[in-house]
C-alpha cells in the first residue's frame, strides 16, 4: 500500500487537472483557456511522472507544453485582437453542452464502476524494468509486441501533415 | 476533464476554443490509457505505447487544424463558426 503523502499528491495533481480544465472551457478570454490548457497539461505531465512514466512525462512536456500550446497561442495572437472577449454564451447553448457533459460522464463512470473487481485490484509493485533501452526495443521491434508498423505509419502521417500544412497555409 | 472537453466543444463558438476542447479530451484519454495500465496491467506496455502513437497523432493534428484556421482567417477575417459557413472561396 502506497503511504499517505503519495495519496495526497495524487489527490492534488487530479484536484489540479478537474480545476483548470473546468476554467479552460469556461473561460471567457481566450488567451486565459490557452493558458488554463498548459496548467492542465503539466498536471498530467506530472501525473505520469508520479506513475513512473518518466519518458512519457518528458514527451508530454516537449510536445505538448512546449510544441501544441505555442502553436495555439500564435494562433490566438494572429486571430483575435488583443482584450476581446468572446460572446455571452446562449443559455440554450450551455444546458445542451451541460447535458451532453453529464451524459458522457455518466455513461464512463457507469462502465467503469460496473466493472467487476475493479475496487478490489491489488496495486502490484512495479516489476518492469522500464529503461529508454527496453523502451528503445519495444518502439522498434518486429516480433510479436514490436511496435516498428505503427511507428512508421505515424512517421508517414506525420511527413503527410507537414506537407499538407505547408500546402495550406502557402499564400496563393 | 472529458466532460470539460465535450462541454466546452458544444457550447464554444470560437474555433480556436473548440481546438482547446479538442486538446483536453485527447489528454483525458491519454490519462486514461496511462492509468489502467499502471494499476490493472502492470508490466505490460501497451498502454504506453498508445499513448505515444496518440501524443504524436495529436500533435500532427494540431499542426494541421491551425494551419487551416489561420488560412481561413487570412480569408474570412475572422474565426466564429456562426459566421463561416462555407469553407470553399
Amino acid at each position: 500500500m502506497e503511504s499517505v503523502g503519495s495519496i495526497v499528491m495524487y489527490g492534488i495533481i487530479v484536484a489540479a487537472i478537474i480545476i483548470f480544465s473546468i476554467l479552460a472551457v469556461t473561460t471567457r478570454r481566450i488567451l486565459r483557456s490557452a493558458t488554463y490548457l498548459l496548467f492542465t497539461l503539466f498536471a498530467t505531465a506530472g501525473l505520469y511522472f508520479k506513475l513512473d512514466y518518466e519518458f512519457l512525462g518528458a514527451v508530454q512536456i516537449a510536445v505538448y507544453a512546449g510544441g501544441i500550446v505555442v502553436l495555439v497561442v500564435f494562433a490566438i495572437l494572429l486571430t483575435t485582437k488583443p482584450g476581446d472577449a468572446s460572446a455571452q454564451l446562449t443559455s440554450r447553448r450551455r444546458l445542451f453542452g451541460g447535458i451532453a457533459a453529464l451524459a458522457t460522464l455518466a455513461a464512463v463512470g457507469y462502465a467503469v464502476l460496473s466493472r467487476p473487481g475493479f475496487w478490489c485490484t491489488v496495486c502490484k509493485p512495479f516489476d518492469m524494468q522500464l529503461t529508454m533501452n527496453n523502451l528503445g526495443e519495444v518502439l522498434l521491434g518486429t516480433e510479436k509486441f514490436g511496435y516498428l508498423l505503427p511507428f512508421e505509419a505515424v512517421s508517414v502521417l506525420l511527413l503527410a501533415c507537414i506537407i499538407g500544412g505547408v500546402v495550406i497555409a502557402r499564400k496563393r | 476533464m472529458f466532460c470539460c472537453g465535450v462541454y466546452g466543444f458544444i457550447t464554444r463558438k470560437n474555433l480556436i476554443a473548440i481546438l482547446i476542447s479538442l486538446e483536453l479530451m485527447l489528454n483525458a484519454v491519454d490519462i486514461n490509457f496511462v492509468v489502467f495500465n499502471r494499476f490493472l496491467y502492470p508490466g505490460q506496455m501497451e498502454g504506453m505505447m498508445f499513448t505515444l502513437f496518440a501524443i504524436a497523432i495529436a500533435a500532427a493534428e494540431t499542426g494541421l487544424a491551425i494551419a487551416i484556421i489561420v488560412n481561413l482567417f487570412r480569408w474570412a477575417r475572422n474565426i466564429d463558426i456562426r459566421d463561416l459557413n462555407k469553407m470553399k472561396l
